[in-house]
Parts: C-alpha cells; sequence; structure tokens
C-alpha cells in the first residue's frame, strides 16, 4: 500500500493532480490599496538592483527590494484588525503551519461584478451556491470569483472621487460565513477582501472585522480563480514569518485534481 | 534687435554630437564674489570701506587707499559702451568653434572699466547695463546688456550661451499630478519650450487638473515614478538624449517634527521621493545630459531642483521634511559639480510654503505653485543657479546671511 504523500507525488507527477498560480507577479506598477494621502500608507513593490555581473559582484545577479506586508497577492493575519489583536497565535508568525494547506470554495460572482462594480455578496447568494455545489464544508477557503484579476490597473482600483469601485462581501454573508460555515478565510481578487466601498459598510470593512475578529484570514489581489472548480481545490498559502507580521505577500498555489 | 531664433530643425543623426566644452574656468577666491552674485542675478562689485572706491577686477585690498576692507556690494550696473572688437579667431578651444564673438570696453558710471562679452544690441558708444552670468564653467562673466530691452535680445548667441532660455528646448517635468508640476508645464509651454514632457506616476489613480494639463499642445504624458528606479531607468532610455531642461516637480509636503512624529514610514517616503528620486533623476538622465551640453541650440542646458528654503536652516513644525530638503541641497551641490562638466548648470528654486492644500493650515504669506513656475522661467532664462522666490524665501535668505543662530532660534518657535 503506498502512502497518502507517495500517492500525491505519483498524481503530481502524472498531472492527476495540477498546480495553478493564483499570485500576480510582485511588480512597481501594481496598484496597492489607497488611503487618505494624510495617513500612512502601504509601501509599493520596489526594487533595486545589488549588482548584475558587474564591478558590483562581478559572477553574480541579485536584487534588494521593499515592499508594504499587504503589497501584491498577500495574506492578513487576525492581528491586522483591531477586532483581531487580542487572539492567540494572531500573526503571521505564530499562525499554525497546518492552516497554511486549506480547501476551497470558488464563489461565482463574475457576471454579477460585470454587471455590477459595487456588487455586493449576500446569504441568499451563497445558499443559492450551495444549492448547486453543497454545502460549504468547515475550515474551507470561500474565495470570490469576480475576474476582477482581468482588469487593467485604473478599472481593477476603479477610483472615483467617492472611493473606489469594486465587489465584495456585504456584513451579513461574511458574519455567516465565520458563525454558521465556521469557514477558513475569505479570499478575493480585488485589492482588499471587502468591497471599495465598504468603508460605508456596518460595521465598516465587515471583512477584516469579522473573518479577524474570530482569528479567521484573508488573501486579497488572487488570480486565476476563474481556472479553480467551484469544490475540490486544496489552497497552499504559506505567508512570510514576520515577527508580528500582520500579513505577507506570498505565493498562493492551488491543487486542483484533473476529473478522470 | 536680434534676429529670431529659428526652431532648430531635428538632428542629422549621420553627424557626430559636438562635445561639451569649457571656457577658462580658474578663479581667485576672492574673485568667486562674482561668481557668488552671478548665481543669483545681482551685480555686485568689491566697494571699499573706508574710501567707497568701486574695484574691478576683484583684489584683496582697495587700489586707492590700500585698505583690505573691500566687501562685494549691490552697485549701480549702469555704464556706456567705449569700443567693441570682434574676435575672429582664438587659441582658446571653446571659443575657437563659438567664433566670431565680440567684447568691448564698457565704462560704469559707478567708476570702473570692464572688458566684457558685448550682447549683439550693445553698440559702441551705447548706453548698456552690465550684468554678471555664469558661463559653461560656472563661473561669473560679464555681458553688457543694451540699455533698454530690444526685440528677441534673449536670442543673442552670445547671451544664449550664458543662460538656459527654454525657449525651443524640450522640457522634462518629473511630476504632472502636484499643482506645482501642471504650473510648470503651463509656464514652459508659454515660454516656448518645444516639448514638455510631464511625468505621471500611478495613471491609474485620477488627480485634479488632468484634463488641463493633457489639453497643453506641447504636453507629452510620459509613465515616470520617481520613487521606482526601473521606471526612471525606462523613461530615461526612451527620452534622456531629448530632454534639454529637467525640472523636478516632485514633492512630499507633511508636518511633523523629528520627535515629535510617530514611526518612520513619512520620513521614509520623504527621502525615496525627493533624496532618492533625485539620485535617480540624476544618475538616470545626468550623463546623457551632461554629454549633450553642446549639442546646439537645443543643448542640455539645466537640472532644476525646486526646494523648499528651510534646506537652510530647519523649520521645527516641518522639521522632518525639512531635513529632506537639506539632503536634496546637499545632493544638488555635488550634482553640480558632476554635470559642470558638460556646461550644465543646477538650478535651486528656493520657496517657502506653497499655497497648497498641505500647506493649508500655514498662514500666510504662501507662494502660489505659477509663480513658482514663472520664477524658474525667469531664473532659466537669466542663467543663474540658485533663486530665492517669495518674501518667506527671501526672509530667510536675508536672516541666514545676518544671523543664522538667531534664525535657528526663531524658526524653533
Amino acid at each position: 500500500m503506498t502512502s497518502a504523500l507517495t500517492a500525491f507525488a505519483a498524481a503530481l507527477a502524472t498531472g492527476t493532480i495540477r498546480v495553478i498560480d493564483l499570485t500576480h507577479t510582485l511588480t512597481p506598477e501594481f496598484p496597492t490599496i489607497v488611503m487618505p494621502p494624510e495617513l500612512g500608507q502601504c509601501a509599493p513593490f520596489r526594487m533595486e538592483e545589488v549588482s548584475r555581473y558587474d564591478e558590483r559582484g562581478p559572477a553574480w545577479y541579485w536584487n534588494n527590494f521593499s515592499m508594504g506586508e499587504h503589497t501584491g497577492t498577500h495574506f492578513d493575519a487576525p492581528i491586522h484588525w483591531v477586532t483581531g489583536k487580542e487572539l492567540p497565535d494572531n500573526a503571521v508568525d505564530t499562525i499554525p503551519p497546518a492552516h497554511f494547506l486549506a480547501p476551497a470554495c470558488v464563489i461565482d460572482c463574475s457576471a454579477e461584478s460585470a454587471a455590477d462594480a459595487d456588487f455586493v455578496l449576500t446569504v441568499p447568494f451563497v445558499e443559492a451556491w450551495e444549492a448547486k455545489h453543497g454545502r460549504i464544508p468547515p475550515q474551507s477557503w470561500v474565495l470570490l470569483r469576480t475576474d476582477w484579476h482581468k482588469r487593467p490597473p485604473k478599472a481593477y482600483v476603479n477610483l472615483l472621487d467617492d472611493g473606489p469601485h469594486s465587489p465584495g462581501p456585504a456584513p451579513a454573508v461574511v458574519k455567516w460565513l465565520v458563525e454558521q460555515r465556521d469557514v477558513h478565510g475569505f479570499g478575493t481578487e480585488t485589492i482588499g477582501t471587502d468591497a471599495g466601498q465598504a468603508a460605508h459598510f456596518n460595521p465598516p470593512y465587515p471583512a477584516h472585522h469579522y473573518m479577524h475578529g474570530r482569528g479567521r484570514y484573508g488573501l486579497q489581489c488572487l488570480t486565476n480563480l476563474d481556472l479553480l472548480p467551484p469544490t475540490g481545490a486544496l489552497i497552499l498559502a504559506a505567508p512570510l514569518k514576520i515577527r508580528q507580521g500582520s500579513g505577507s505577500p506570498l505565493r498562493v498555489l492551488a491543487l486542483v485534481e484533473t476529473k478522470p | 534687435m536680434t534676429e529670431p531664433l529659428l526652431r532648430p530643425r531635428r538632428k542629422d543623426p549621420l553627424r557626430k554630437t559636438r562635445e561639451p566644452l569649457l571656457p577658462q574656468g580658474l578663479r581667485s577666491r576672492t574673485a568667486h564674489g562674482l561668481t557668488a552674485a552671478a548665481a543669483e542675478g545681482r551685480f555686485m562689485l568689491q566697494v571699499c570701506t573706508d574710501c567707497g572706491f568701486t574695484l574691478y577686477p576683484p583684489r584683496d585690498a582697495c587700489p586707492s587707499c590700500l585698505s583690505d576692507r573691500v566687501p562685494f556690494h549691490d552697485v549701480a550696473p549702469g555704464g556706456m559702451v567705449l569700443a567693441e572688437t570682434t574676435i575672429r579667431t582664438s587659441t582658446d578651444p571653446y571659443f575657437r568653434e563659438r567664433m566670431p564673438w565680440r567684447i568691448g570696453t564698457v565704462t560704469l558710471d559707478c567708476g570702473p572699466s570692464f572688458v566684457a562679452h558685448l550682447h549683439g544690441d550693445a553698440a559702441e558708444g551705447s548706453r548698456v547695463t552690465m550684468t554678471l552670468r555664469l558661463d559653461k564653467s560656472g563661473n561669473a562673466v560679464a555681458i553688457a546688456m543694451p540699455d533698454k530691452p530690444t526685440s528677441h535680445q534673449e536670442d543673442d548667441v552670445q547671451l544664449r550661451e550664458l543662460t538656459c532660455d527654454p525657449k525651443f528646448r524640450r522640457v522634462l517635468i518629473t511630476d504632472g499630478r502636484n499643482a506645482t508640476g501642471q504650473a510648470m508645464a503651463l509656464a514652459m509651454a508659454a515660454a516656448h519650450a518645444s516639448i514638455v514632457f510631464v511625468g505621471i506616476a500611478d495613471a491609474w489613480k485620477p488627480f485634479p487638473g488632468e484634463t488641463d494639463l493633457r489639453a497643453i499642445p506641447c504636453v507629452e504624458i510620459v509613465p515616470l515614478d520617481i520613487t521606482d528606479t526601473r521606471s526612471v531607468a525606462d523613461v530615461a532610455g526612451e527620452i534622456a538624449h531629448r530632454v534639454d531642461i529637467l525640472v523636478n516637480t516632485s514633492e512630499h509636503h507633511r508636518a511633523g517634527g523629528i520627535m515629535n512624529r510617530h514611526g518612520l514610514t513619512i520620513a521614509h517616503e520623504e527621502m525615496d521621493i525627493r533624496y532618492f528620486g533625485l539620485l535617480r533623476l540624476a544618475q538616470h538622465f545626468g550623463p546623457t545630459m551632461r554629454a549633450r551640453g553642446a549639442d546646439g541650440v537645443n543643448a542640455a542646458a539645466a537640472f532644476v531642483n525646486l526646494l523648499s528654503v528651510h534646506a537652510l536652516m530647519n523649520w521645527p513644525e516641518y522639521g522632518a521634511f525639512s531635513a529632506a530638503e537639506a539632503a536634496c541641497l546637499s545632493a544638488s551641490q555635488a550634482l553640480r559639480a558632476e554635470l559642470r562638466g558638460g556646461g550644465v548648470k543646477v538650478l535651486n528654486m528656493f520657496a517657502g510654503p506653497l499655497d497648497t492644500e498641505w500647506f493649508q493650515s500655514v498662514p500666510p504669506p504662501k507662494l502660489s505653485p505659477a509663480a513658482l513656475a514663472k520664477a524658474t522661467v525667469d531664473a532659466l532664462r537669466m542663467g543663474i543657479e540658485d533663486s530665492y522666490v517669495g518674501d518667506i524665501a527671501q526672509d530667510i535668505r536675508a536672516r541666514l546671511d545676518v544671523q543664522p543662530k538667531a534664525l535657528e532660534r526663531e524658526l524653533g518657535g
């Protein structure tokens, strides 16, 4: 009898299990979340060449880079939000490593988001999804597929004079996902886990408020969610081990079983 | 009248670009009193404290009474051209390729006689206004200007060697998202710049004034983010050889002191936008500009820094900001030395608080972006390298001259 891991490795080797990259390339141009200019800002990705086979280092090429914890495709830890600040193991360095692997339910809102940039995910919408795909299992990521990752930067951030406009969850559905479905976390393709206009929700930024307040996680700036099945994908999302880090850029991979 | 300058034709790509040469640049320490005056566009000569004799050329003692108390003072620049000469050949490599060249003997009303460069409209026997200018070597020379402005006088070929007039030059404004950058684009267009490249970072982020900026006919938007080394390198790769005047309009005005500020995030942004931004621009645009310092009518001419006058003395209310500005001032002095080999000037425009939202709670007087832009064009036309714009900047400059320690205490409140 082969072990589960041996079988897993064989499935990877034969392509029965495929690896899908859900990560945007880190570039200086990729938008970061916009805060009012008098507040602290999340640093965008920047890179300085240390040497490139030249007088600064003849045989080697390497760079120094800098960015915020919430730049590019990134992970939000519970300590990121005030509601999660007192929880145990709430920072990226203390989260149990087993939490970095979890299955995902992918809720397709791409048509609704294309029709309305301010589309808000509701409990009835998720219940309708469950009617087709089954009940969301406990400890699952819920990933909101909006096809937002396909938009060019201006339409991606979609900033108007009343702030950004992008889809996200309503307060009630986040509370429900945590309390009634015991989800692992919430992931989006947009710049944050919350809707662009979520500052005006009650509570403001409900995905942050409820998820992190109950020790759950966030993933944002994901890409390629359109390549995932509604259920059955396994997500590998392990943030950098930053002491007391509130989050981190990371490589997010989805393992997907090819249908026989 | 001066023959108006013609818009330069596109460069013949088969011709070698003329390398920059510099006129003779040695001056005595005392003679740098003239350099200091020329740097600010002033006309200053030594005046003996004891007998009132006005000296030229600079000396360490008064030729009239031998007193060594001979400080520089602003003096009346009026005079008369006694004689003129047109030089048609020279052994000096710089002048050799700029012949013919007119010089003349000019007697000033305040006493001394000069052998000076002559503007084309300064004829023998005519009244002139003597000016001190910085030549390509960065040192003061005297050029006699017509007493009253003549038509197209700024186009005089000898004068244009000494100035950085934007006319028919191509200007890069590094940040068009702010009011200063937009006012600068308008001012450069009005000064007949042939192209005004305007850098816009984060094009996905809307900004006020965008429509008006894009409507200026000679404006070409470039995706420049001076906090991103790659972006600066990419834009320089495309247009550095077409940038004759670079105006760094990037700004990051934030209140807050050194101790009385929470953390370093804003200080990092200040240094990244202002100090490291200047370094990135210098490294990626500077070498090409230096190589193009003698490239015809639209030779590279100036690298312009807009600095806070508090680079000269810290204003604790904006303490960390002042410190970043001081770093930029220091870097600009090094850059000035590095660009001098190409005859390219570094112009520092010192200003007090601007009349923008970031100085909203600061009481007047404040400087409008349009006034700063106009002053920049004026400074380029004069060819100076230090300009103090507006009441606050001039006041700080004057108080610094008299009593720096008192100024430090006064700014500390």
